[in-house]
């Protein structure tokens, strides 16, 4: 449903139900016409798409065209010029700073080079948000252990994110996201810079995000055959891998979006992206 | 010059100046709320207090002994050379002290907070906090400004302390000067409203070392040369900010109470 009509501004700080749950009946993410420019130059034009619950959107794009800005607007960590942002039916762009940090407890977010904090080890960049929350050291431990070996890094809590080859860092990077066990989760270009090998291991990892958790996702990358891997593979719990799906079949929670000069040209399935007769989509797919 | 220039020019200052008092209205106002990053405030003082006493410990006994040694001779052509510890603790205690000393942590804590905030916005580190749900002016703004404030203050009664001392060094050691006759003077010569200017301005410096520190550091944009030009901008003006509010300072404390 349009959240419009549903959606406060304020999260209570008492409230016991978590901010993705207030409004169960309001999509993860919905923008609504939104424009954004820096310099007098637009990037985005009356960007309007819908991220419903447990869904995954890959939203494809040539580099710089915005992809990353899109994805800082449903986190509220920039505001757009004109429309409107909302994430689990609270409306992003009006909301006052210390409530986007309260919504932002429901939301993980996976930064393009992984933004580790140079400074902690992969413990406390992992646990960072449980030590703001004043949880116990032995249960940050444990949780920061069950969220490496999600990522197959059980063990390196004492490393320092320089000791770390980039495939790591994005993985820990991945692991700080959903140690909270976020409804959402916001990945910008976790494969960008690394070899095919690495990038297959953290898309596995990303194919088993949605498919153990069923998190709703908006994954950014320009990388095609990381889309269409997300799009044709599932995750098989019984084999602990991921696998590809039967012939002509794809995931029916992945569907595409498109970026092509501040303008979104595309919003829909796998199928109709293959299928698009579009002279830039049939380009940039081929 | 065009005048789009001139425009566009005035309008970045303008705006500038808009987001440096937000930035130190929003980190005070910080203070009053929780989380309180108590544990971050401790390192940044340690970082800043403790890390910074060497340097001024130094500077402070040798600003002292020079400033004996340059004002006993031309005392003595008056007749006057008696009144040098006088000369030395007024100049230390209202002036050099807090000047020097800020001038000091300046150089080296506006630049480290500047590259320090500067790396980690280049890096999007700051934009991780966020997104973690942490208030970056809280958790790294409002701690580097109360440490820098309350170590100043103590650093400053140091410095003035040390300066006295190293003008006592130099009057008693290298031109034989009586010892009681020193520290008598310099401290009958004092009185309160001294004292008074001495501690508002490291105060006040503090202040201004920590904001502009911080203020360039988060607004850092354009990879290691950004950081490198945010570092340089810091330490600039925060040591012309100082110098600019110790004159408004002086004046308005001699205003007030007319010494």
């Amino acid at each position: 449903m349009a959240t419009k009509e549903i959606a406060p501004n304020v999260i209570d700080p008492q409230s016991e139900t978590p901010p993705s749950e207030v409004y169960p009946e309001a999509h993860a993410v919905e923008f609504q016409n939104v424009s954004i420019g820096f310099e007098g130059k637009p990037v985005l034009e009356n960007i309007s798409f819908q991220v419903k619950r447990g869904e995954t959107r890959i939203l494809l794009g040539p580099a710089g065209v915005g992809k990353s800005v899109l994805l800082k607007l449903a986190n509220g960590l920039m505001k757009p010029d004109s429309g409107r942002i909302f994430v689990f039916g609270y409306e992003v762009d009006a909301m006052r700073e210390e409530d986007l940090f309260r919504l932002r407890g429901s939301i993980g977010m996976v930064f393009q080079e992984g933004a580790l904090f140079d400074s902690l080890t992969v413990r406390d960049n992992v646990g960072y948000r449980l030590t703001e929350e004043h949880v116990p050291d032995e249960e940050i431990d444990k949780r920061v252990a069950e969220a490496l070996r999600f990522v197959e890094l059980d063990g390196k809590q004492t490393k320092f994110p320089s000791e770390l080859s980039g495939g790591m860092r994005r993985r820990v990077a991945i692991a700080r996201a959903i140690i909270t066990r976020p409804e959402l989760l916001l990945y910008d270009s976790p494969t960008g810079g690394l070899d095919p090998i690495t990038s297959t291991t953290i898309i596995e990892l990303v194919i088993k995000q949605r498919d153990v958790s069923h998190t709703s996702a908006l994954m950014v990358t320009h990388r095609l055959q990381d889309a269409f891997m997300l799009a044709t593979h599932r995750f098989s719990k019984e084999a602990n891998r991921m696998e590809p799906l039967p012939e002509k079949e794809i995931d029916p929670s992945t569907s595409f979006l498109m970026l092509h000069l501040g303008k979104l040209v595309f919003d829909g399935s796998t199928h109709d992206l293959v299928h698009s007769e579009d002279p830039f989509i049939k380009g940039y797919i081929s | 010059m065009p005048f789009a220039t001139i425009d566009t020019a005035a309008k970045r200052g303008v705006s500038a100046v808009q987001q440096y008092s937000l930035l130190s209205a929003r980190a005070l106002a910080n203070l009053f709320q929780r989380p309180f990053y108590g544990a971050d405030i401790i390192t940044q003082a340690d970082l800043i207090g403790v890390g910074s006493l060497p340097i001024v410990v130094l500077t402070g006994f040798f600003t002292g002994g020079v400033l004996a040694l340059q004002s006993a001779s031309t005392l003595a052509q008056f007749g006057a050379a008696a009144v040098t510890g006088q000369l030395v603790s007024l100049s230390m205690i209202k002036e050099l002290g807090p000047v020097l000393t800020s001038l000091m942590v300046s150089g080296r804590n506006a630049s480290g907070m500047a590259s320090e905030l500067g790396s980690m916005m280049v890096t999007e580190q700051i934009d991780a906090m966020r997104a973690l749900g942490t208030d970056p002016l809280k958790k790294l703004v409002m701690p580097r400004i109360v440490a820098t404030v309350v170590m100043m203050f103590f650093l400053t009664i140091v410095s003035d302390a040390l300066g006295t001392l190293g003008g006592a060094f130099a009057a008693i050691t290298l031109l034989g000067q009586d010892p009681s006759q020193y520290f008598h003077t310099a401290y009958q010569s004092l009185q309160y409203p001294d004292v008074l200017q001495g501690l508002v301005k490291p105060i006040i410096f503090g202040f201004i070392i920590a904001t502009i520190g911080c203020f360039y550091g988060m607004n850092t944009r354009g990879g290691t040369q950004g950081v490198g030009r945010s570092t340089t901008q810091a330490v600039v003006v925060s040591s012309v900010l100082i110098i600019a509010s110790d004159f408004i300072i002086s004046k308005f404390m001699i205003g007030i109470f007319g010494r």
